[in-house]
């Protein structure tokens, strides 16, 4: 009997120990994702996906470890190269590209047993809060139709609540993973900067960019991250660490840990339903023998204009490289000049939000202003990580919610301004390079999932998934979904 | 007076020079693909050379050592801790749209390249060398086809700029000259402007003589041979020189030097100037030189050029063009040491014979071609000392050892050619030689003392030329005195 709203360590459990096959779980998941009215997934690897569930079974037929993962079905957001998978990042720019190589994470889940089932949506080049900037159009929220699931990793959260995958790789720049992850009720983790290599990750921008799973469980969010996690020789910016572990200390009981709650964290015009949910989260802690901790993080209101001038400025140089000539997309006949054919195919190929954020960032970096915007920005960025270190002095984990609102109906944000706003609680920890996770703590009236934001010390992944599993064990809402 | 000499009457040339490098690494500066030369288009890539989506660079630590011979070679600070930034332009030989380069923190300031100019030696000062990435080539087809090869995209270089401080195309040649001298002595590079291994651009400018101002200057790209740079210089100099003379003014643009045609042309002014948008790449963490590090590259570079000139002037007492000569190539300068390490004794003779007879017996075919060994030619030139053999006798030895690789000692025996040093035979050589030319020896007793230089060459071709030329004139000498 196949579940597809189990959690991926039990779904591998059962698949180990012979209870169901992969072929049925892999076979039970291509069926949903055929019906699928969602639009999470941008392309379906169906046969792949088969022949290498059959694989597993036949490791599993020979006595052989199949991996924590074994047979798990896995949906990669499309910012994630894929051997021989269309990869597009959602931008027409990059429309008919097969990678000839697999990224490091993506190759890693693969060793540990996972079943790539295909790929997922997201906002264009991973710009975007709502997954409406995707070239294939908008995604639903499986909780509420008319509403976006989040984004930028906003296939990747609909897929894993809507039971398309038991989870999913998201990359999380300023809040892609844990944003959709609180507005589809699931757990998403971005990790440390440099814990998880970006070895393969279509860059957005490259000194925020982290790979992470967005999972239906605690659990399963520690077990992919053990998988995916640790030095990578092929991404200079990786720590030089093994991958943490991180499974084996959740149920450690949280008595003593600090709880530090940043006033500049909770303000009034954040959602009412959404704060009484995070005051609810951070009541369990509390009664889980945490100790609330008043922390102040007076740089936060920086964040977001220097988050939009190094992202920007970062992605204009990332996304040069879509020039036409060698890959993906072409706009221009053989007469065409050579500066008629990059004007022409970066013209076509990419939106309007990246297309905005390219001239953001090339007006960053122009000569002569870059003392003005790209260096004042990172020594802004340095006093707010300087905020996290000294906060860090007197808590454990930062909590606040993750979004000032629940789920936004598609369509509802028309500015950019308001769009970037929904991401002021998650934008810092990027910008820090702080692990941060998103876990579940209630519903709005509504029926709409709220998420909590638990941020930690660098390399402390452990920590602030212990306290996020005390908020799951507390608030009761796994096992519900759509 | 040639034009050149009126210009430079009146104008100071003021000249500097940015010259690439590509360092010899077996592998690309930002990725394990291989980086040889003259491999079939595009075979030597891989994602990150191909700027493929989700590509990364891990800078290869060789070309960090590399780079480091020549900053210490050339006496430069090393920065310890300096950064790669990008540089964006759009071209189809750039496949990420940006080239990692250096920028406001490179690996290495203020050196310096020592050079000869006639019989000045001077120091020409370097602004700085930073690491860099080269890019692909354009290849232009037929119609309208256009292809790139990215074979070459991400070898490392070495970008090597020096001060405006190079006052003539001369002097620019030379600095060229000894640059190359010097990355070959450091094992970096192969340096064959012919491959693009290493490859100049030159800003020049001219000046009213006494201004200290500079004049508006003119960068020249594409100055691909050594005789290049100085017709390139040259002809700009010319160029600015008739400008100004005729009370125009220098436009300040990039001219693209055609040596075909031996010209240049504008490739684009200042208004055209690219904003190159640097920033730190944030893929790449702080180079950091450790300590070790230095000491280590430190401690293994070899003797350099103008030091190893010195010494074989000072030293070994090699006339200066010899040991030019020889310096000028390494190979051949440790080809020569060992075999004066062989012989022991004066480095004058195996200079000699190093550079006229073996170079000779070569006949233009490569020094690693040689089946002379140093040990042998060291040999070969103490059997002369010794007048064990003749000079004359020698140099047939040697071609023989050219042909067959044998001992000089093995030659001579299996041959006899062992010089006559024997008095006794020597004299009756002499007197078979005066009994047979008696003209001569009348010649030579009326009073043309010349004529003994006739008669020492019959006693020596008498001998099959292994009578001691000395001794066989000393006896002659006697025997004509003494009758």
């Amino acid at each position: 009997m196949i579940d597809v709203f189990e959690s991926a360590a039990t779904m591998a459990r059962r698949v180990r120990g012979k209870e169901i096959s992969a072929r049925e779980l892999t076979t039970a998941h291509l069926e949903r994702i055929a019906a699928d009215q969602l639009g999470a997934f941008v392309h379906v690897d169906a046969a792949g996906a088969l022949a290498r569930a059959d694989e597993i079974d036949a490791m599993i037929a020979r006595g052989d470890n199949a991996g924590p993962l074994a047979g798990v079905p896995v949906a990669i957001k499309d910012m994630l190269v894929t051997r021989g998978m269309p990869t597009t990042a959602s931008s027409k720019i990059l429309a008919g590209w097969v990678p000839p190589y697999d990224g490091t994470a993506v190759a890693r889940l693969r060793a540990h047993g996972a079943v790539i089932v295909g790929k997922v949506s997201c906002d264009e080049f991973a710009m975007g809060s709502s997954n409406e900037n995707a070239c294939g159009g908008p995604v639903k929220n499986p909780w509420d139709p008319t509403r976006v699931p989040g984004g930028s990793s906003g296939g990747s959260a609909a897929a894993v609540a809507g039971g398309l995958s038991a989870f999913s790789l998201g990359t999380d720049t300023g809040g892609s993973i844990r944003q959709p992850a609180a507005f589809c009720g699931v757990v998403g983790l971005k990790p440390t900067y440099g814990r998880v290599s970006r070895y393969g990750v279509i860059a957005f921008a490259s000194s925020l960019d982290q790979v992470g799973p967005l999972a239906r469980t605690v659990e399963d969010a520690a077990i992919v991250t053990e998988a995916i996690a640790g030095h990578d020789p092929l991404d200079a910016t990786t720590i030089a660490e093994h991958a943490p572990r991180l499974t084996r200390d959740l149920e450690t009981p949280l008595r003593g840990l600090r709880i530090g709650l940043p006033a500049e964290y909770f303000l009034p015009d954040t959602d009412p339903e959404v704060t009484a949910a995070v005051e609810r989260a951070i009541a369990i802690l509390r009664d889980d023998g945490c100790e609330p901790v008043p922390i102040s993080l007076p740089h936060t209101r920086y964040a977001l204009p220097a988050y939009y001038v190094i992202a920007p400025a970062e992605a204009s140089s990332n996304l040069a490289r879509y020039d036409g000539v060698r890959y993906g997309l072409r706009v221009g006949d053989r007469k065409a000049t050579l500066l008629d054919l990059y004007r022409k195919t970066r013209g076509a190929g990419f939106g309007p939000e990246v297309k905005r954020r390219i001239m953001l960032g090339t007006f960053a970096l122009r000569s002569g202003y870059y003392d003005a915007y790209y260096k004042k920005a990172q020594q802004v960025r340095a006093l707010i990580a300087r905020d996290f270190t000294e906060a860090f002095a007197t808590c454990d984990v930062v909590v606040s919610p993750t979004t000032p609102t629940a789920a936004f109906p598609i369509g509802a944000r028309a500015t950019p301004i308001e769009m970037y706003l929904g991401d002021v609680f998650t934008l810092a920890c990027n910008l820090a390079g702080l692990p941060g996770v998103s876990v579940p703590c209630g519903f709005t009236a509504g029926g709409l999932p709220i998420g909590v934001q638990l941020l930690g010390r660098p390399l402390d992944e452990a920590t602030i998934l212990r306290a996020a599993r005390g908020v799951e064990r507390g608030a009761g809402v796994v096992g519900r979904h759509p | 007076m040639s034009a050149l000499d009126d210009v430079l009457a009146r104008w100071e040339v003021v000249i500097g020079l940015e010259v690439h490098v590509q360092l010899a690494t077996a592998t690309k500066a930002f990725s394990a693909s291989a980086a040889g030369y003259g491999a079939p288009p595009n075979t030597q890539t891989d994602p990150t050379v191909l700027g493929l989506p989700g590509s990364l660079p891990v800078f290869n630590l060789r070309a960090l050592e590399l780079a480091l011979r020549l900053g210490l070679a050339t006496g430069s600070t090393i920065r310890r801790r300096s950064r790669f930034a990008r540089k964006h332009y759009f071209y189809p030989d750039q496949p990420k749209g940006y080239q990692i380069s250096q920028y406001d923190e490179p690996l290495c300031a203020d050196g310096g390249v020592e050079i000869v100019v006639g019989s000045e030696r001077r120091r020409v000062p370097l602004t700085r060398i930073h690491l860099e990435e080269d890019a692909g080539k354009n290849l232009h087809g037929a119609g309208h086809t256009s292809g790139v090869d990215l074979n070459r995209a991400g070898v490392p270089l070495c970008e090597v700029v020096t001060e405006p401080a190079i006052r003539s195309a001369e002097e620019a040649a030379e600095y060229m000259r000894a640059l190359h001298l010097l990355v070959r002595y450091l094992g970096i590079s192969e340096a064959d402007m012919e491959k693009g291994q290493m490859r100049c651009d030159a800003n020049v400018s001219l000046r009213p003589r006494g201004a200290t101002a500079l004049g508006t200057r003119t960068e020249l790209k594409n100055i691909n041979s050594f005789r290049f740079v100085h017709r390139a210089i040259e002809h700009e100099i010319l160029r600015q020189a008739r400008i100004l003379d005729g009370g125009g003014a220098i436009t300040q643009e990039t001219r693209l030097w055609d040596g075909a045609a031996g010209t240049s042309q504008s490739l684009r002014g200042k208004e055209e100037a690219l904003d190159y948008r640097y920033f730190p790449d944030p893929d790449l963490p702080p180079l950091v030189v450790t300590d070790e590090l230095l000491e280590r590259v430190r401690a293994a570079l070899p003797e350099l050029p103008m030091a190893r000139f010195d010494r074989f002037v000072a030293e070994l007492g090699l006339p200066p063009d010899d040991a030019r000569t020889l310096v000028g190539d390494r190979a051949l300068a440790d080809w020569f040491e060992a075999a004066v390490a062989a012989r022991g004794g004066s480095a004058r003779a195996v200079a000699n014979w190093t550079l006229t007879e073996l170079l000779g017996s070569l006949d233009g075919r490569p020094l690693a071609d040689a089946k002379v060994t140093p040990v042998h030619l060291g040999a070969l030139v103490k059997l002369v000392d010794d007048a064990v053999i003749s000079g004359k006798i020698a140099k047939e030895v040697l071609a023989t050892m050219a042909q067959t690789g044998e001992a000089p000692d093995a030659i001579v025996e299996r041959a006899g050619l062992r010089q006559i040093s024997d008095v006794g035979a020597i004299e009756a050589l002499a007197r078979q030689v005066v009994d047979a030319n008696p003209s001569q020896v009348a010649h030579y007793r009326a009073g043309k003392l010349g004529v003994l230089g006739f008669l020492v060459g019959q006693l020596l071709k008498a001998s099959g030329g292994k009578a001691n030329p000395a001794l066989a004139s000393e006896l002659l000498e006697k025997l004509l005195g003494s009758d």
